[in-house]
């Protein structure tokens, strides 16, 4: 049998005794009840109540259950919810980058665009909202990749089809994609998914630091890039957007 | 660190729950953004006010924010624009600037029976001629009789010119132009279009029903264009030229540059408010639409336009949210409605308090039309957009009639913009693309608009075109014949709402 550890299963017996019935314990209660030193249960609640499971009330000084308990158990954000919020920002980005916008998450193994802003200059545009995109190929995906376990996993496990000549399609290569942008906090994607088109990443974060999403500029390879490389102006455009988003879903600075 | 040569415009948008104050600069890009809410004080059933000193003050304040925000001074700013929540009345005294009564807000129904005693035997189309106007409580005109018939000693104050009227525009321009030191008393034709006292084609007060209203015109602001220098601010911009006013929907038309007759800009919020300029032509509504002044900009012709207001739609959404507890935010009713490849065969008409604009029938409440065992709550959620949707198409197809002008695109603006779905479905059931611009404060950025044209900061209304930008666009995508059947039932649907109250016995 696998090693268990003893502090979780103590955490564990701290969460069920609080949870049977309404009531507020004090430290002494629950130290007795779980067969505890006192110094030992109270560690164990004070790192339950960082982690936002457990609530003590100021006045009595007694613990119950916490908020972030119901938190777990509906934790998905709702895309047009993340589209209401990334409204204003996202148009922002594209008036100030003169490119197009897009707003993915990760969807059945795949990036679906969920937000499309037109690139400002009043040329015929169709609105690409619901559209699918690969995920080990692109900015967006790379990002979601990078951030979210879930997609990162997806993401090993597909078959990452060679779109273009540049497409990084080696497993090996491709971890060091994603550690590069983790390591950087933003994607990119130069002629990886189409000829002659590069797209530029950034996570979105929820109030937990959770990756919800990702908010990428898409445009002419020559435009985004000079040089051969990314424009830094760009990279700081598209991370301000994302920060500013994740601030209005209640993300922290950082 | 301020830099002297950077210019830019600053818009203070009076509104109904807030104030605001955004710093524009000539890209039509917004730099900085101030507000603060004020008090909504409800002193009985149907009354709604606010306290005019509170709401000067936090204009000072979000202005210095915004300035502050933007990191530029007075210097820095070439005008300054007002746009504001309509027909929101006020009387205060010339002597001290001391307003002798709450503003009475524009929702506020104190003034029902009024309007019906004055509509006498003609009924509430008595002005409608005149001033665009049916004899209803939202407008200012009825609020200045009722402040003087139930503020004591305030009529014979007011004849002997004591005693200033003013919308929210006049208020708070008086007041930055130095209140009872010199302010200057004036209004812009499409604030003062919505008191019921101006005469749509002289754009004057109308002296005949002044009278029949029973308000002394010594009491009137002067009324000027909406896009002109009124006077020089004092204070924190001491010195910049106060240069536009707009009433709020009207400022929306402007900051979608919608400058050519046929063009119409909706704004959904928890209502909506649909305009179409109708050019230097006065229309008549036959279809229960209002005339207005759409903007004058200095000494040209003025712009004129339809206007047909919707009462329920976001507040549809909230009502699905906050009664019914079937999604617990707004932005979920797209994710419920989603799931179902159409309606289901229902169809939801939210007559809450009546009908307004095509049919205007009290005597309707809300229906949910089609049930079947086969519907589901995501079913109801797509029928609660399409509502929306289809009374949308309802005020365009009175547009129309009335006006004869067909449209050929919608641009849209507020916060339902974001529901994708329901997007679609208006271009689908009005057969026309649905564009959203880039700048979601359409209502601010007209006001700036107006003020910067007035000191030359842009030259023309083309260089203001030319700063719109298309954020996204809807195109029709549903069948002719669909549309048509389900128009039909949407009718179908609308007529069971009706007679639903009984006359009084």
């Amino acid at each position: 049998m696998a090693r268990t550890i003893q502090s979780l299963e103590r955490a564990a017996a701290v969460l069920r005794l609080l949870a049977g019935g309404e009531r507020r314990l004090g430290l002494s209660d629950i130290a007795s009840a779980l067969g505890l030193a006192k110094g030992t249960a109270h560690g164990l609640l004070r790192t339950l109540q960082q982690e936002g499971f457990v609530e003590q009330d100021p006045v009595s000084g007694k613990y119950q259950l916490g908020a972030e308990l119901l938190r777990l158990g509906n934790s998905y954000l709702d895309v047009h919810e993340l589209r209401a919020r990334a409204l204003v920002w996202t148009d922002d980005l594209a008036r100030s980058s003169g490119e197009s916008v897009y707003l993915g998450v990760l969807h059945q193994q795949g990036v679906l665009i969920v937000h499309h802003v037109f690139r400002p200059d009043d040329s015929r545009q169709v609105l690409e909202v619901g559209a699918m995109q690969p995920l080990h190929s692109t900015a967006l995906g790379k990002v979601l990749a990078a951030y979210d376990p879930v997609a990162r996993s997806q993401a090993m496990d597909v078959e990452r089809r060679a779109l273009t000549a540049r497409t990084v399609t080696d497993p090996k290569a491709f971890e060091e994609v994603l550690e590069l942008t983790r390591a950087r906090g933003w994607g990119s994607d130069v002629e990886e998914t189409w000829e002659g088109v590069a797209s530029i990443a950034a996570p979105i974060h929820d109030h937990r630091r959770m990756p919800v999403g990702a908010v990428a500029v898409t445009g002419a390879v020559e435009r985004l890039c000079a040089d051969g490389a990314i424009q830094p102006r760009l990279v700081a455009a598209v991370r301000d957007c994302a920060r500013a988003v994740s601030r209005d879903l209640g993300a922290g600075r950082f | 660190m301020s830099d002297n040569r950077r210019e830019f415009i600053a818009a203070i948008d009076q509104g109904t729950t807030s104030s605001r104050c955004i710093v524009f600069d000539r890209d039509g890009r917004i730099v900085s953004v101030g507000q603060k809410e004020h008090e909504q004080i409800f002193p009985e059933p149907g009354r709604v006010e606010h306290d005019a000193a509170e709401i000067w003050a936090n204009v000072q304040e979000v202005v210095a924010e915004a300035l502050d925000k933007a990191d530029i001074t007075r210097e820095n700013v070439r005008a300054l624009g007002i746009t504001n929540q309509r027909e929101t009345t006020l009387l205060w005294e010339k002597a001290t600037g001391r307003p002798v009564h709450n503003a009475i807000v524009w929702q506020d129904t104190r003034t029902d029976a009024l309007c019906r005693e004055l509509g006498r035997n003609v009924g509430q189309d008595r002005f409608r001629r005149e001033t665009g106007l049916p004899l209803a409580s939202y407008f200012a005109g009825p609020k200045i009789r009722w402040l003087l018939d139930n503020v004591e000693g305030l009529r014979e104050r007011a004849e002997a010119g004591e005693i200033l009227f003013g919308t929210m525009d006049s208020w708070v321009i008086w007041n930055l132009t130095g209140g009872t030191d010199g302010g200057v008393h004036v209004t812009d034709v499409t604030n003062a279009s919505r008191t019921l006292l101006m005469n749509l084609h002289t754009l004057d007060w109308d002296p005949r029903i002044c009278e029949s209203i029973g308000v002394p015109m010594a009491m009137l602001p002067e009324i000027r264009s909406s896009s002109e220098i009124y006077g020089e601010a004092r204070g924190v911009l001491e010195g910049v030229p106060v240069a536009s006013a707009l009433g709020d929907q009207q400022a929306a038309l402007f900051g979608q540059t919608c400058f050519s007759p046929g063009e119409a800009k909706s704004t959904y919020g928890t209502g909506t408010f649909l305009l179409l300029n109708t050019g230097s032509q006065v229309v008549n509504s036959y279809n229960g639409l209002l005339t207005t002044v759409g903007y004058r900009i200095g000494d040209q012709d003025p712009v004129y336009a339809l206007e047909g207001s919707i009462a329920v739609t976001g507040a549809l959404v909230q009502w699905m949210r906050d009664q019914m507890g079937l999604i617990n935010s707004a932005a979920e009713i797209e994710t419920l409605a989603s799931s179902v490849e159409d309606n289901g065969g229902a169809y939801f008409v939210p007559a809450f308090s009546g009908l307004f604009a095509p049919y205007w029938r009290s005597d309707a409440r809300g229906v949910i039309a089609g049930l079947t065992r086969y519907v589901t709550k995501a079913h109801i959620a797509r029928a609660v957009l399409e509502a929306t949707a289809w009374q949308t198409r309802e005020i365009v197809d009175a547009m129309e009639k009335d006006s004869g002008v067909e449209l050929t695109a919608l641009k849209v603006d507020g916060g339902m913009t974001s529901n994708n779905l329901l997007m679609q479905c208006i271009s689908d059931v009005l057969d026309a693309p649905v564009v959203r611009p880039m700048v979601a404060e359409t209502t601010c950025l007209g006001a700036a608009y107006a003020a910067g044209l007035a000191v030359g900061f842009w030259p023309d209304t083309d260089a203001l075109r030319a700063n719109w930008r298309r954020a996204a666009e809807w195109t029709p995508r549903m069948e002719a014949d669909v549309r048509e059947r389900e128009y039909e039932n949407w009718l179908k649907a609308v007529e069971r709402t009706m007679g639903w109250i009984e006359e009084e016995k």
